[in-house]
């Protein structure tokens, strides 16, 4: 199978989840969109690192995991946080910090 | 010129006690406060007496030298040293200062004692003494300085008491206001003094009289006429000459006492002290001494035609003075001729104008502190000391012999005849006819005053003063019979400055001296017997009536601060209403516009953060694909 469509998979992906975070107005759902273009983004490096037979794309595909992680629990705490406080998980009600 | 000797022992303590006794009397009552007012008229007047008897010791060990070798010098400190600016505090006695000084310290200490009595009622007389003081100190320092700078400091300190003693009754919006005119007058002058200062510095390299006077004649002459135009101009603020003189009438606001010490005797004559001090300038320039010529002329009438007209007693004593200043300043303005003759009438005049002042005090003081001569009259018969000693006075500056003013007048009027040519028929008939104008409203007053109808006040109950204001009105009436043949007759005075001003030249007399004389008194009659026809046969109004377009010029002191308000006010105002217009509208106008660009399109601007995450979201991805599109391009 080409590895080429494994990329062309990871830019749909990605664009999903880009449009998700764009257009989705609950916390949770533009978080699984974010988590959606992290994973595109380990797609490309593993696919990449197969085109180029190296491993260096998937070396920084774990640590995109890693990092994902760690960005999930602080997330996820954030959004719990500002479900309890004000009721609702829709991210244009945390609108507090503008001019 | 060779260096003048340093003074010692007596000389040398009795020349800076001099200064620093009043300096120090003035210190006390002023930093003492309240517990000094029982006793603090008494320290003022001891300060007085005693720089009096100072220089009295100077002057009598002076008289013990020989002529040529009288000047001393008492150097007090080194003041500055920078760069080629070499400054020492110190002060000159020579024939000059030590004139001036006796006539500070003499008529100074009169006035002092004058002032016990004057100022009795007043809550505030300690301060008023500490003031006096302040004048006394300053005075005497500006004419003992031995260099331009001290002799400013001193020319400043008695701007500053004159200022402060006009205004001593500054609940008076009059009198506050006159001693601010009187300020911004005097500055313009000290504006002069101080560039003529610079000028020498410039042109001498320094400041001191005997390197400017001795160096004075390798000068270029147009920096010499500058420097004696500018001194000039210093004298005719201080000395209330034309264009100047607009101060000196509205500066009898103050106390009486100051008016005669101050306003009279001795503050306004500092500018011909200074132009006789720097002979040698306008000895080199006969440019300068033209310009002194013409603003002594000029003045001379203009003052007297102003006294015609004043009904207030005291403004016209002040057009009095400021005339007879003008008669000074002209006599100064001949040259070599003139100074000594300026000097002698300046001492005289000192006393019967202090004379008359302490009279017009001593008549207020009777009065309830009425002004206006018109409601007085008769005074003569309840004020017996205060109408003699005024009548002597005024005897004594009409120029009656043999009182001093017949004595000291007479020998200018001649001077400026011989002055030759056409000029000197010029100043010579201008002295003549101010003499008769002096004599016109010298009677007017006299008649008015003293003579005539009762014109009282329905409450006045006039009294003759006591004792410590008619003993000094007493010695100055002595000085004002005596003063003049003592220093006149066989040319006493005249040989005295010599050394100083320099000899007379021989002149040819244009008219015989006896010539002078007899159309002088013919003139004074002539004065007299109009006085007398107006103000003596005839009542006297109790309104001052409507008179010619004359009188009326001479009431509105002929319009001098018309003048000044048209010429330099109302321009100055406009000036400063469109600098304002142009800072507020121009300057502030483009500040605040940009301010306001600034804060509207930050206003606008911050509209970008919404607070949406999606938002920002859409920006990050906006940004990030421009950056991708930008490599794009760069690598393609």
């Amino acid at each position: 199978m080409n590895p080429a469509n494994y990329v062309y998979l990871s830019a749909l992906l990605f664009t999903i989840g880009a449009t998700g975070v764009l257009l989705r107005r609950n916390a949770i759902v533009v978080f699984m969109s974010i988590e959606l273009m992290l994973n595109a983004t380990n797609l490309a490096f593993v696919a990449f690192s197969r085109i180029h037979g190296t491993v260096d794309g998937q070396i920084a595909a774990f640590f995109v995991m890693v990092v994902a992680a760690a960005e999930v629990v602080v997330g996820l705490s954030i959004i719990v946080m500002i479900f309890r406080t004000r009721r609702s998980a829709s991210v244009d009600d945390a609108n507090l910090l503008k001019y | 010129m060779e260096p003048v000797i340093a003074a010692t022992g007596a000389v040398q303590v009795s020349g800076w006690l001099m200064i620093a006794l009043p300096l120090f009397g003035a210190t006390v009552l002023l930093l003492g406060g309240r517990r000094t007012d029982r006793w603090g008229h008494w320290l003022g007047v001891g300060a007085a007496l005693a720089s009096f008897v100072c220089a009295v010791v100077v002057f009598v060990t002076m008289l013990g030298w020989p002529a040529e070798g009288r000047a001393r010098s008492v150097h007090l400190f080194d003041w500055i040293q920078a760069g080629s600016l070499n400054v020492q505090a110190s002060l000159l006695l020579d024939q000059l200062s030590i004139s001036f000084a006796l006539l500070i310290t003499g008529v100074g200490s009169l006035i002092h004692i004058y002032s016990v009595g004057y100022m009795s009622h007043d809550p505030h007389r300690r301060r008023f003494f500490s003031y006096l003081n302040l004048f006394l100190a300053a005075m005497l320092l500006l004419v003992l300085a031995d260099n331009f700078l001290v002799l400013y400091v001193g020319w400043e300190g008695v701007g500053l008491a004159s200022y402060l003693l006009i205004g001593f009754w500054h609940y008076k919006p009059t009198a506050a206001a006159a001693a601010k005119k009187a300020f911004v007058v005097n500055r313009v002058g000290d504006f002069g003094l101080a560039i003529a200062i610079f000028l020498m510095f410039k042109t001498f390299g320094a400041i001191d009289f005997a390197t400017v006077f001795g160096s004075a004649d390798a000068a270029g002459r147009g920096t010499l006429t500058a420097i004696g135009l500018l001194l000039l101009l210093g004298a005719c603020g201080k000395s209330a000459q034309v264009p100047l003189q607009s101060w000196l009438l509205d500066a009898m606001e103050g106390p009486t006492p100051v008016s005669a010490l101050i306003h009279a005797a001795t503050m306004v004559t500092a500018g011909v002290y200074l132009i006789v001090r720097a002979n040698p300038i306008f000895n080199l320039s006969a440019d300068a001494r033209t310009a002194v010529l013409a603003v002594g002329a000029v003045t001379l009438l203009f003052g007297a035609i102003i006294g015609c007209a004043k009904d207030d007693i005291k403004k016209a004593l002040a057009a009095s003075t400021m005339s007879q200043i003008g008669l000074m300043v002209l006599a100064a303005g001949l040259g070599a001729a003139g100074y000594a003759l300026a000097i002698m009438y300046l001492l005289t005049h000192g006393f019967f104008k202090a004379g008359l002042f302490l009279g017009a005090g001593s008549v207020m003081h009777g009065m309830n502190d009425e002004v206006d001569m018109r409601r007085y009259g008769g005074l003569a018969r309840v004020m017996p000391i205060t109408a003699i000693t005024f009548g002597l006075g005024y005897l004594a500056i009409i120029g009656v012999p043999p009182l001093s003013g017949f004595y000291t007048k007479d020998p200018i009027i001649e001077a400026a005849f011989n002055a030759g040519g056409t000029r000197g028929w010029i100043v010579g008939g201008a002295a003549l006819l101010a003499s008769g104008i002096t004599t016109f409203y010298m009677s007017r007053v006299m008649f008015m005053t003293f003579f005539g109808e009762r014109r009282w006040a329905a409450d006045a109950h006039p009294h003759e003063s006591p004792r410590s204001m008619t003993g000094p009105m007493v010695l100055l009436a002595i000085g004002s019979i005596g003063a003049g043949a003592f220093l006149a007759l066989g040319d006493r005075f005249v040989n005295w400055l010599a050394p100083v001003v320099g000899e007379q030249p021989e002149v040819e007399h244009v008219l015989a001296p006896a010539t002078v004389i007899t159309m002088t008194l013919a003139v004074v009659a002539a004065g007299l017997v109009l006085a007398w026809l107006q103000y003596g046969r005839q009542p006297i109004p109790r309104t001052a009536p409507v008179a010619s377009l004359a009188t009326y010029a001479a009431r509105r002191d002929l319009y001098g601060d018309a003048f000044n308000e048209a010429a330099f006010m109302r321009p100055g105002q406009y000036l400063t209403r469109s600098l304002v217009y142009l800072d507020n509208r121009g300057v502030d106008g483009l500040v605040n516009g940009l301010a306001a660009l600034i804060g509207g399109s930050s206003g606008r601007l911050r509209r970008l953060q919404t607070g949406f995450v999606r938002t920002y979201a859409l920006s990050m991805f906006g940004g990030a694909a421009l950056v991708v599109v930008a490599f794009l391009l760069v690598r393609l």
